[in-house]
């Protein structure tokens, strides 16, 4: 299928962008790497008025460290998150999941930040963002602002994003030393969308237990979702089997093609059996 | 393994891999696809397809569509039916079976979402598709038929009310006695109910066609991308009612066809009826969607079957029994027929078989029309008697490998004929299976499996023993009624400048059709291969003849190719001799040159030659013709088909907690008699696993209860990618066929046909002690998942 006609302006500034978005109105869409918008523009499930490409605003490219965390720009490609050191230093949890993202090519085209803002339900940027607790920098029409990944995330591609609003940087907090990240997907085939995923952050040992917990659970729910009873058994010192038996307590799993939702809880379970068996095994070698 | 070729001279090129001409101008982009080309005032169309499974169309109003800018006409089926006559895809040998006329678009009532409706006609494909969605169709929906079994049923809704049920066609078979075997004292009998997902072709370019009429010349121009140029140009002849003379089908590059390129299509047919209607060429290419949506799609079987060993293991019978479901129509010229036809055919072909006992229902659907693609029926009669030979050798405590040699058909025993019917001449089950047991070093990968199981790791071999039909005769559809030719042309010229110039009724589709003509060319004209020009696809231009299908180009168009140059090296060689004032066996042809036959001294050139015959004719000796041309046809006689066969295994691991399969290993075996091009040969039967891989484990076309195809993108249909497939080994055996001098059998479709039968096998070896059982592709993780109990 062809796309509907639609008008094309190109911005040089993340202002500009905010700007012509607040002029176009609702039906106007951000164009980034375009490796999602494109093909619903194709299959003509969306058909927008105007596409601004924020594509060649270089402020919003690159990675960069600051207090006690990296600020990645919302134009970062996949492929440059997964080249760089900086990321495999301190966010070893993004720089696994990333080789998960789609194929090369599509890597080299799709943005940090498109993946964010499209929250595809079963997208492995948005469950790292949510793992590691970061926290999304918003411009629109009224001015910058912050939104926590807790609060970001709202359901099926829908995010605390308002229309006409741009994300422009995601800020992720270097995790604590002792910390260690956790990640696992079932895919039918490398580079497709999970059947289920898991990314999750562990803090400190404590005892049996740890200090803190975040479990993030993709591609079993509307979203990117945190498994509260697996985090407290977590944090408690369960044995894995038995946080891995509450994973989806209490959480709103959905089929699909693939999975239908026992199979995506039973998926859930053994990710997060597999991987916190594989974390103490680990940690007990050394 | 090394080819021996007949003569080892420095244009011996039959039985080498030589890469094929046209790779470098693929490569270099410069293919010529239908959609590379641009005609003078050319117009493009775009199909409103019916969004319901079944329901009756009530009425269409297109007057906003028709305002549009730049629309130039709508039509609907009423519209196209004043040109075009509606086609029946019934074969006659196949007897009884039934198929209504089925229209271009669909008219009063739609059978399956995705049916052509309304079709638009614009400037560009943009405006056609912006148009579409101004059109209001309002519609009625009527119950939609769609599982198969539920079809049968007497209180069903019919698809064609003027049929008293939703049955096709119907066939039996039952030799020797079958029931005696099952009941016999000490016998091993195993059941099993099998059921194989529709899935689809998936070509990289999609269903193109350019309809060009020129009312000046009442000359219709199809270009086209499609396998048998000479069969459409019958069908549209017939349809638009022409001159079959005065249609011209050109078939240049095309990206792949694997028999999805082989039909009638209503969009494809709509596209021509609308040329002549406005007298200016109309482009119609597939989007992904609609390939989904209205390419054939293929299997689709529900499958119950049982066979017996007696105490020594020997096969003593096999009954199966099959339902397929073809969508709303039989889909013409070929028939809905022949998958299921040959499941029932070939099951337990590779195996001395006493009694035999078959039922075929083909049953009408509202979904996708379900036609031949790659290896026809063969993955699934293969897959169901390689599962029974597999439970059968765990119940009765035997090797699979041991129960395979206890029952294949003897290498020393041909000819031979099996229970169904089948002739079977030059087949080497046996020397197959030893190759493939040695290649894969089958005692040591099983002591392997053993030992991994001990430590919970589940891996599984699977064997499987197989035959593929190809160069079929007349017999195939010829008999039936379709104009569908089994035999094929070549012709071959020599032109003035010594260059060869060859033309054949087979066709290229990226399998490496012109690198073996131009290689048997070559060889038998004694000239570089780079001299050779090799021309396929256009019906203005070739020999008349059946095209590229069931694995028939090397076997039937290769031979005529040989026979051909073998009839012009003759005429040379007469003209030579008489030039010279010798014999004509007293000379050669060798590297562009008449040569003496003893010394190879070079005697005259052949451009020398050719500019004497043809400038210089006053110079010939008396009643000399000042030609160098010949042309001939061949089909296989004698037999209807010649069979090839093969051995193939796979080796896989399954996370019994995921359901996921990793493959581990493939070795083929395959006997294809003499191979032309080993690499070509490599590739067809790689990419031909692949495929039946797919069909294994990844590939389904998904229907919700109302028959809407669920999964029509790239994205949600899953075809095997390279990082999913594995490192495929191949050997051959060589028993060349009796049938033509070349002695080349089939190629295309033997990966296909053996895959998805050793993969199953393979999984379910791995299952085995789990309890567990796999018995439907594709075999999911979910699904497997279900069968250990584990969701
Ligand atoms: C075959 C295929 C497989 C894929 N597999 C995966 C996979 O396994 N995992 C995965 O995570 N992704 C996958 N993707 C998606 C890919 O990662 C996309 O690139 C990504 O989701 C979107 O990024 P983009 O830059 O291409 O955004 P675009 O397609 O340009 O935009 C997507 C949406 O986000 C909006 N948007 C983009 N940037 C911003 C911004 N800065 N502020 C506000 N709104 C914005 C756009 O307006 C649009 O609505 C796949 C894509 C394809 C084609």
């Amino acid at each position: 299928m062809k796309s509907s006609s639609f008008a094309y302006r190109r911005a040089a500034t993340a202002e500009e962008a905010v700007a012509l978005a607040r002029e176009a109105g609702e039906d106007a869409r951000f164009l980034a790497g375009g490796q999602s918008l494109l093909a619903a523009l194709n299959f003509r499930l969306d058909e927008p008025c105007m596409l601004i490409d924020i594509g060649r605003i270089g402020a919003l490219r690159g990675i960069r460290r600051v207090e006690g965390a990296l600020k990645i720009g919302a134009l970062t490609r996949h492929a440059e998150i997964a080249a760089s050191v900086e990321i495999a230093k301190h966010l070893p949890l993004v720089a696994q999941a990333i080789h998960e993202v789609a194929h090369p090519a599509i890597r080299n085209r799709g943005t940090f930040g498109g993946s964010i803002a499209l929250a595809d339900a079963a997208a492995e940027m948005p469950a790292c963002a949510l793992a590691l607790g970061a926290r999304m920098h918003l411009l629109g029409p009224d001015g910058p602002r912050r939104v926590a990944a807790d609060e970001f995330f709202l359901g099926l591609y829908e995010t605390a994003l308002e229309p006409g609003e741009l994300l422009t940087h995601v800020e992720i907090p270097i995790p604590p030393a002792g910390a260690c990240h956790g990640f696992a997907e079932l895919a039918r085939r490398r580079g497709d969308y999970a059947m289920a995923g898991l990314a999750m952050m562990l803090g400190p040992r404590t005892g049996a237990g740890r200090d803190w917990a975040r479990i993030v659970f993709f591609g079993i729910a509307d979203r990117a979702v945190r498994s509260p009873s697996a985090e407290a058994a977590i944090v408690a010192g369960a044995a894995p089997e038995e946080c891995a038996a509450c994973a989806t307590d209490g959480l709103d799993v959905f089929g699909d093609m693939n999975a239908a939702e026992s199979t995506k809880r039973h998926y859930a379970a053994v990710l997060l059996r597999r991987e916190l068996d594989r974390i103490s095994d680990e940690e007990n070698r050394v | 393994m090394s080819v021996t070729t007949r003569y080892d001279r420095p244009n011996s090129y039959i039985g080498k891999s030589v890469p094929r001409p046209n790779a470098v101008r693929l490569l270099h982009g410069r293919g010529r696809y239908v959609d590379d080309k641009v005609l003078p005032r050319m117009l493009h169309a775009a199909f409103l397809r019916s969004p319901h499974a079944h329901a009756r169309i009530l009425r269409i109003d297109a007057a906003a569509a028709r305002s549009m800018p730049g629309v130039v006409a709508v039509f609907d089926g009423n519209d196209i039916a004043q040109v075009m006559t509606p086609w029946v895809g019934v074969l006659t040998h196949l007897s009884g079976m039934r198929s209504p006329p089925q229209p271009a678009l669909a008219r009063d009532v739609a059978r399956w979402q995705g049916e052509p409706v309304v079709m638009v006609v614009a400037h560009s494909r943009a405006a056609a598709e912006d148009a579409l969605e101004r059109i209001e169709v309002e519609y009625e929906p009527l119950v939609p038929v769609c599982d198969m079994q539920a079809a049968l049923a007497p209180e069903a809704p019919r698809i064609h009310p003027e049929l008293d049920s939703n049955l096709c066609w119907e066939r039996k078979i039952e030799v020797g006695d079958v029931d005696a075997a099952f009941a016999a004292q000490g016998a091993t009998v195993v059941e099993r109910s099998f059921t194989f997902g529709r899935h689809t072709g998936v070509t990289l370019e999609p269903r193109a066609v350019i309809a060009d009429y020129d009312p000046a010349e009442d000359r219709l121009t199809m270009h086209y991308s499609g396998q048998a140029p000479h069969m459409m140009q019958a069908v549209i002849a017939r349809h638009l009612n022409m001159p079959e003379a005065r249609v011209r089908v050109v078939a240049q590059d095309v990206g792949g066809s694997f028999g999805i390129k082989i039909h009638t299509y209503g969009d494809e047919m709509a596209t021509l009826a609308a040329s002549k209607l406005l007298r200016r060429p109309v482009k119609f290419v597939a989007d992904r969607l609609e390939s989904f949506q209205s390419d054939i799609h293929a299997r689709d079987h529900r499958i119950t079957a049982r066979a017996a060993i007696d105490g020594e293991g020997r096969l003593t019978a096999v009954e199966i029994d099959d339902i397929t479901g073809i969508g709303p129509y039989s889909v013409y010229p070929r028939s809905s027929g022949i998958e299921g036809n040959q499941v029932i055919n070939l099951t337990g072909a590779p195996y001395d078989l006493p009694a035999y006992r078959a039922r075929l229902r083909v049953v009408f659907q509202n979904k996708v029309p379900m036609c031949q693609y790659r290896a026809v029926g063969h993955p699934i009669a293969m897959a169901v008697m390689e599962g029974l030979m597999d439970e059968m050798a765990a119940a009765s405590g035997r090797d699979p490998a041991e129960l395979r040699r206890l029952n294949l058909r003897a290498d020393d025993s041909y000819p031979s004929a099996s229970p169904q019917g089948m002739r079977f001449a030059d087949l080497s089950h046996q020397a197959c299976l030893e190759k493939l047991l040695d290649l894969m070093d089958y005692k040591t990968l099983r002591a392997e499996c053993d030992r991994l199981r001990q430590q919970g790791v589940y891996r599984g071999i699977g064997l499987v023993s197989m035959v593929e039909v190809t160069n079929p005769s007349p017999m195939f559809y010829g008999v039936g009624g379709a104009p569908i030719a089994a035999q094929d042309g070549a012709s071959v010229r020599l032109d003035a400048s010594g260059a060869v110039h060859v033309s054949n009724s087979i066709t290229e589709q990226g399998q490496g059709t012109e690198a073996i003509l131009a290689q048997i060319a070559a060889e038998v004209m004694g000239v570089d291969i780079s001299t050779v020009h090799v021309v396929t696809g256009d019906t203005a231009v070739v020999p008349y003849g059946g095209g590229t299908w069931a694995s028939r180009g090397a076997g039937i168009g290769g031979e005529a190719m040989y026979q051909a140059a073998r009839a012009l090296r003759q005429q040379i060689l007469a003209t030579a001799a008489a030039i010279l004032q010798t014999r004509p066996e007293k000379l050669d042809l060798c590297e562009g040159q008449v040569v003496d036959a003893d010394s190879l001294e070079p005697r005259i050139p052949l451009s020398d030659l050719a500019r004497m015959v043809y400038y210089r004719g006053n110079e010939l000796p008396e009643g000399l013709q000042p030609e160098l041309i010949a042309s001939r046809h061949f089909k296989v006689s004698d037999y209807p088909f010649v069979f090839t066969n093969g051995a193939m295994a796979s080796y896989v691991e399954v996370d019994p907690e995921t359901g996921m399969v990793k493959l581990l290993g493939h070795w083929v075996v395959e006997d294809v008699g003499t191979i032309l091009n080993e690499k070509l040969v490599d590739e067809q039967i790689r990419g031909g696993v692949v495929q039946g891989i797919g069909g294994a484990l990844f590939e389904e076309c998904l229907y919700s209860q109302d028959g809407q195809l669920l999964n029509a993108t790239m994205a949600d249909y899953l075809v095997p990618m390279a990082s999913e497939m594995l490192d495929i080994h191949i050997a051959h055996v060589v028993t060349p066929t009796r049938t033509s001098e070349l002695g080349a059998k089939g190629a295309g479709e033997a990966g296909t046909a053996g895959a998805p039968g050793a993969v199953m096998n393979a999984v379910n070896d791995a299952l085995r002690p789990l309890g567990a059982h796999m018995a439907q592709m594709p075999m999911t993780p979910e699904r497997i998942l279900r069968a250990l109990g584990r969701v």
